[in-house]
């Protein structure tokens, strides 16, 4: 019970001093804007919001999640505040959840920001709005311990940065969100499918456009079994780098 | 009651031994020192201690648990205060204080007023709504010892409490330290400043090379470093006078005469100050001073270590 006390605060803490700040919450509107009118520019053709609308959502989360995450962890560790949240007698595990739920919240709403903007410029009727939440949460987790794994293998927040681009601009363009997994070629689609967003996309088209080709449920296994593994690698690395 | 027992505590690092089986104690109540140069072991034992970092070799208890293994087990009953004060910069005081008190477990009610209390008893009541950034490096160190209290631990760890801030704030720090300790917290204590762990520890260690070359109270440690007994005699006349006189009556005592009226008697054997004074009387030349002459504890720790002092802290404090 007491641990929880310690779980709460510290994720309220997290989302006061860094999720909640204007520059996130602009930064949450702006992006899906940004990319929605990317794609309307880009286009010789008349773009459906509707068929946009998986591909911001994903990177919405993705961008959202591992940005933040993975700075703020590292800045912590720099400026030692983060000994003072190994040195409570909280589990690790537990510990890194607090600090991760915060992340996943602020991916949760991101992802729905587009929605809103969507809804108002087209029907969003026949959508499986369940299988939504439930794809929005699991790319959230995942992404989020992606940013985990990124801040428990650096050690400096510049070097955040960097390694969480290294992981997602591949991402963008390999999760089947804007070439469709079949027309990429054959050497790359196995990229492809050890990409944990490829799965969280795939699930978001299914529910919103119905043109998803991975079964859904098989997808909702890989995406815990992907966010399963990176949290224990990250629980691993940290018990192996940060207490000595 | 022991609070903490070491038993040959390693620590290895890549093949380098950072601390080599040292072996220690801590009584209930008591403040214990660990008095090193840089880079002796004296963090890596307290790191050791709390669980920041791995025990390599020997073991840990707790009020008599072994916590080797399992150092999450005991940190709720330690209060740690690192050697930087690494207190979240964008909260205020106050929420700093209820935050740390929230890490332990505390409800709300309990830790705010808990805060309020420890911001009055350090002098940060003004401060308390101020954000932690805004705060003078003593102030940020004041918090940083309010925050490893809030939760009242059994034991204490300060490493490095007064280390790089200036005389007046390390002065209020080591009173902070003296009211705790004489309030009843077992404090283990590390620092570089030999008249700081000689003014406030009972006990001490000496570390050096990740070894403990000496253990004991003040006095202890400064009568094996004694290698006669000394005592200053101030006169008021001439020794001179009674020379011939004090060698017939006191053939066991040697003396060198300091100045006319001053001298300094040495004797292998403790004295019994009463018969000297009596002397000295009799002959006409009372004594207004006898000072029992004892080597400082800086003596002691030269002399057993090999030390200089000022190259020691010149070297802590970057010079």
């Amino acid at each position: 019970m007491k641990a929880w006390i310690a779980f709460l605060n510290i994720l309220m803490k997290d989302m006061r001093s860094y999720y909640l700040k204007p520059p996130n919450i602009s930064w949450g509107l702006i992006f899906p804007v940004a990319w929605t009118l990317m794609f309307f520019l880009r286009s010789p053709v008349a773009v459906e919001v509707r068929d946009l609308l998986p591909g911001v959502m994903a990177l919405s989360i993705l961008f959202g999640t591992t940005s933040m995450l993975a700075v703020t962890i590292t800045f912590e560790r720099k400026s030692r505040s983060f000994e003072r949240l190994l040195l409570a007698p909280i589990s690790l595990n537990l510990l890194m959840l607090a600090k991760t739920a915060g992340a996943i919240i602020f991916g949760v709403v991101n992802a729905f920001v587009p929605v809103i903007f969507a809804g108002f410029m087209t029907s969003l009727s026949g959508t499986n709005w369940l299988m939504v939440f439930g794809s929005v949460v699991f790319i959230a987790v995942t992404s989020t311990f992606l940013g985990l794994f990124i801040a428990v293998s650096v050690s400096q927040v510049f070097e955040a940065q960097t390694f969480s681009n290294f992981f997602r601009f591949p991402m963008i363009f390999l999760c089947g969100l804007f070439i469709p997994l079949q027309d990429l070629p054959v050497f790359l689609q196995p990229v492809s499918y050890a990409l944990p967003l490829t799965y969280g996309a795939d699930i978001l088209k299914t529910a919103i456009n119905d043109n998803g080709i991975i079964s859904v449920p098989l997808s909702f296994l890989l995406l815990a079994a992907f966010s399963a593994l990176l949290f224990a690698y990250s629980i691993y690395n940290v018990n192996r780098k940060w207490i000595h | 009651m022991r609070i903490i027992e070491a038993e040959n505590l390693t620590k290895k690092y890549n093949g380098f031994t950072a601390v080599d089986g040292v072996n220690f104690h801590i009584n209930r109540g008591e403040l214990f020192g660990f008095l090193g140069p840089n880079g002796a072991g004296k963090t890596t034992t307290i790191n050791m201690l709390t669980g920041l970092a791995r025990i390599s070799g020997g073991r840990v208890k707790l009020m008599g648990d072994d916590y080797t293994r399992n150092p999450k087990k005991a940190q709720a009953l330690m209060g740690i205060i690192p050697d930087e004060s690494n207190l979240y910069e964008e909260l205020s005081g106050r929420e700093n204080l209820s935050f740390c008190g929230a890490l332990y477990g505390m409800d709300k009610k309990n830790r705010e007023e808990r805060a309020d209390q420890l911001l009055h008893q350090f002098g940060l009541e003004e401060a308390g709504s101020k954000s932690f950034k805004a705060y003078s490096k003593g102030m940020k160190r004041k918090l940083t010892i309010a925050a490893g209290i809030i939760h009242e631990p059994e034991i204490l760890f300060l490493d490095e409490p007064t280390t790089g801030i200036d005389v007046a704030f390390a002065r209020q720090i080591r009173s902070l330290i003296t009211n705790l300790h004489e309030k009843g917290t077992t404090i283990f204590l590390t620092t570089h400043y030999i008249e700081e762990a000689e003014r406030l520890c009972e006990r001490i260690a000496f570390i050096v090379g990740g070894k403990i070359v000496r253990e004991g109270t003040v006095s202890e440690l400064m009568a094996e470093a004694q290698e006669e007994n000394l005592v200053n005699f101030a006169l008021e006349g001439d020794f001179s006078l009674v020379e011939e006189d004090f060698r017939k009556n006191f053939p066991d005592y040697d003396f060198t005469k300091m100045k006319n009226n001053e001298v300094r008697i040495h004797s292998p054997n403790a004295f019994t100050l009463l018969p000297l004074v009596s002397f000295f009387e009799k002959k006409g030349l009372p004594v207004y001073e006898a000072k029992i002459i004892r080597p400082s504890l800086e003596e002691v720790f030269v002399k057993v270590t090999g030390i200089e002092l000022k190259k020691m802290k010149n070297q802590k404090e970057g010079n």
